[in-house]
């Protein structure tokens, strides 16, 4: 892993199977994404946004390429380093939240934890600590049935958030909300970028979002079309 | 452990669905305990009033004697000899002489067993001590369903006809002087009991027997020529094949309470993996692997049967203890079907059983838990994050 550089992509191809043939979802990519950056894949549905979110993400592999998270290769990774691999350093966010219906909103961000097989103690104490930095401290014993959209997608980043992960993936976050709910969670999770310099990338084409970006890496048809860095004011 | 935790939060958070299933998965502990509880409670009591009643330690038979034809009873009487004496005076043993004749109640011709015993023996629960002879008559007891079939009392008088040694026929009068009531049918259906030397002297046979029963703490004696111990293994074996015939009809319950309750496992395990696709992949996405998954769902599953026997041990010991108290009373007429059946039955709970059971519940329902859950290792997890239909 090169200074500074979370994710290195090289040459990336991804085909999926259909009938005797394949689809080419991804092809070509080179990308490379350093520690802090809040990026966004952009582009129209079927550009390949989620298959290269995915694969990052260490739920797919690469069909040819190099893809280098954190310094470990994605597709030489085996099910239990890869899922080690988003046990310890990976954070996701979805569109539809995925919470779990029968844990309360402690539970379901207490899960990574749990998984990470941490104390009780210290579990507690990061819960409500990434509850504090969601403004959900008071609905710590509801369930996602009793709470708003934009309630229940704070609860996923404070999941995401809860261990401290190097890199968060959000797959269109802010696609089930409306638009003061999507602001009030972009601006929280640009808060957290910036106060604990967690890489975000997101796969969106929800202007929403994109306003917020500091990188727009744009898709189209599996192929990177454009990479920009944004410059805030 | 951490797949015990969170199976146990999984179960904890679906609350009714899950308690639907753990009380219909309790039902079938309890009900497979107590119908076991009741065979094991009526093979102990038919084992327990045999050996009183009938068989004591064990029986010698005269060598031509077959209770299954009737052609050999004529012949099946053997002498009591000094050795068998010495037994008998010892109280080790008691003899019985069977004989055919019949019986004529309210001028009804009914065929009997005509059987002599000796009104002094404690071999046998038989009430002997009622055919003491004390007023010149021959005394006779009988069983409830004799007296009712042949709608006669204490105190009646009731003709008898039967054939001597030498098939000459004779009739006399006997008195009935006692009803006993036994769960033993066979000691009763059809007999009359006549103190046994009189027996002897009506069909000329002295001193002669068809039977030795010894005493249940003796059992086998010694060898007696003319004679064939029969041990508790043979003798019991009727009761022993009924018991199994009835625990055949036990397992079909067994299996048709352990289907119910699996399907109910199964199901909710089939509905899990397709209703909860999301949560199988956001678990994959927080850091699982699919085989980690897996067990999770099958130690869902099985954790279903753990509170389950939580749950029946609740109700179930004091309703499984009460029933053990108090019995399970036959309906009226049971006993005219033959069986050794008591009027009450108590069932008899070993650990054996208990934990017998518990055990193959909960193998079962892990298995059957197992089955869908492997499902989940051939889901692609971007697919199931989706909650993709597959």
């Amino acid at each position: 892993m090169k200074n500074g550089q979370l994710i290195t992509i090289k040459e990336l191809v991804k085909d999926y199977p259909v009938g005797k043939g394949y689809f080419r979802a991804l092809e070509d990519i080179n990308l490379t994404i350093g520690e802090g950056e809040f990026a966004g894949l952009v582009g129209p549905s079927g550009s390949g946004k989620t298959t290269l979110l995915n694969i990052v993400g260490s739920l797919d592999v690469p069909t040819k390429g190099e893809v280098n998270v954190l310094g470990q290769s994605i597709g030489s990774l085996n099910a239990r380093q890869s899922a080690n691999l988003r046990n310890h350093s990976l954070g996701f966010i979805f569109q539809t939240y995925n919470l779990l219906p029968v844990y309360n909103v402690f539970e379901n961000v207490e899960l990574p934890l749990l998984l990470l097989k941490m104390e009780k103690d210290k579990r507690r104490e990061l819960v409500d600590q990434a509850l504090e930095w969601v403004g959900l401290q008071d609905k710590r014993k509801s369930r996602p049935a009793q709470l708003s959209g934009g309630e229940c997608q704070r609860v996923s980043i404070a999941r995401a958030m809860v261990k401290s992960p190097k890199i968060v993936l959000a797959d269109e976050p802010t696609a089930n909300l409306d638009a003061k709910n999507s602001h009030n969670i972009l601006q929280t999770m640009e808060k957290l970028n910036q106060e604990l310099k967690t890489t975000f990338i997101f796969a969106t084409h929800d202007d929403k979002v994109i306003q917020y970006l500091h990188r727009k890496i744009s898709l189209d048809d599996g192929r990177v079309v454009n990479d920009e860095q944004i410059i805030k004011e | 452990m951490l797949a015990l935790k969170l199976a146990y939060r999984n179960l904890m958070g679906a609350r009714l669905r899950t308690w639907l299933n753990v009380f219909v998965l309790s039902l079938a502990f309890v009900v497979l305990i107590w119908f076991k509880g009741v065979i094991n409670g009526w093979d102990d009591q038919a084992r327990r009033d045999t050996i009183a009643w009938q068989i004591g330690g064990g029986q010698y038979w005269q060598e031509n004697y077959d209770p299954y034809d009737p052609f050999t009873i004529d012949e099946s009487h053997g002498i009591i000899s000094g050795k068998i004496q010495t037994a008998i005076n010892a109280g080790k043993m008691t003899p019985i002489l069977i004989g055919q004749a019949t019986m004529y109640p309210e001028g009804r011709i009914q065929s009997i067993s005509l059987r002599g015993v000796d009104p002094n023996q404690h071999i046998i629960d038989l009430p002997t001590q009622y055919l003491q002879s004390e007023d010149g008559e021959i005394p006779a007891i009988i069983g409830t369903r004799t007296a009712k079939n042949n709608k006669l009392s204490v105190g009646d008088f009731v003709t008898i006809r039967w054939r001597d040694v030498n098939g000459t026929f004779d009739a006399n009068e006997v008195k009935i002087t006692y009803i006993f009531k036994t769960d033993v049918p066979v000691m009763d259906l059809g007999i009359v009991w006549i103190p046994l030397e009189q027996h002897q002297e009506m069909t000329r046979m002295p001193n002669e027997a068809t039977i030795l029963t010894t005493s249940k703490e003796d059992g086998f004696i010694g060898d007696f020529p003319g004679w064939n111990f029969k041990d508790h293994y043979f003798l019991l074996s009727e009761i022993r094949n009924m018991i199994e015939m009835k625990s055949i009809g036990g397992s079909i319950y067994f299996i048709v309470l352990m289907s119910l309750a699996m399907l109910a496992i199964f199901d909710t395990q089939v509905l899990s993996i397709f209703r909860r696709q999301k949560e199988i992949g956001t678990h994959i996405a927080l850091g699982m692997t699919q085989r980690q998954v897996v067990t999770l769902f099958t130690v869902e599953g099985a954790m279903h049967s753990v509170l389950a026997a939580i749950l029946a041990a609740i109700y179930g010991v004091p309703l499984l203890w009460l029933q053990a108290v108090v019995g399970w009373s036959m309906p009226a007429g049971t006993d005219d079907f033959g069986l050794t059946i008591a009027e009450t039955i108590y069932p008899s709970y070993s650990l054996a059983l208990v934990f017998g059971t518990t055990a193959i519940v909960l193998i079962t329902t892990t298995v059957v838990s197992y089955l869908p859950a492997r499902r989940i290792s051939k889901m692609e997890p971007t697919d199931a994050i989706r909650g993709k239909i597959q």
